[in-house]
């Protein structure tokens, strides 16, 4: 069966294209730079970070915003090669959570 | 045929030529796949080759990717493409394909 991936929607017809200027919020920033410095250190590649955004679900591919799938997609490949394990990330986002209260 | 960019990888040697008409395969693996969807079974024309990088669907699953692949821009006419293409004869669309994506046609 010859199946589309979600995110491979070249050619599909599409809504109106509404160009607009923004800034960046500081978390998305620091994506960025973690990225970067992740990049740099080889820890990752950007073909690992393009195969995890583009694995996914279509509604969270849809949903999330461009450094959403970022944040998503550096946690799934940190999580793969071991830099992280879920449990420290699952205890880390305890204790932030924690913290806004 | 002389790459656009020369690269130091061990490398695959190039099978196609500038002119060169080729197939792009119709098929849809898993992983991580720079061939559009769209543009998969579709014939074109070998524009220039581009030099031979490590292929990134290997790179994708952290293995290195090498022998390193040839790289190509094909060129296909837009008419060809889209059924429904409303503009001129003549206008044509550049992807940048892997060798192993291509047979000839």
């Amino acid at each position: 069966m010859l199946e589309r991936g979600h995110h491979d929607m070249g050619g599909l017809p599409a809504g109106k294209v509404e160009p607009t200027e923004h800034d960046y919020a500081e978390w998305e920033r620091r994506i960025d730079a973690m990225v970067q410095l992740l990049r740099g250190a080889g820890q990752i590649t950007v073909d690992e970070l393009r195969k995890n955004i583009e694995a996914l679900p279509p509604e969270a591919y849809d949903k999330l915003s461009y450094y959403e799938k970022w944040i998503s997609s550096l946690t799934q490949t940190l999580l793969q090669r071991g830099v992280i394990t879920t449990e420290e990330l699952g205890r880390k986002m305890e204790e932030v959570a924690g913290r806004k209260k | 045929m002389k790459p656009q960019f020369a690269t130091d990888y061990p490398a695959l040697d190039a099978k196609f030529d500038k002119g060169d008409r080729v197939r792009v395969r119709k098929t849809a693996p898993l992983g991580h796949i720079r061939t559009p969807f769209y543009i998969r079974g579709h014939v074109g024309e070998i524009e220039r080759y581009c030099g031979a990088f490590p292929n990134p669907e290997e790179l994708a699953q952290r293995r290195d990717g090498l022998p390193a692949q040839p790289l190509y821009r094909v060129r296909f006419k837009q008419k060809e493409v889209w059924p429904d293409y409303k503009g001129p004869a003549s206008d044509v669309l550049e992807i940048e394909i892997f060798q192993h994506w291509l047979e000839k046609a």
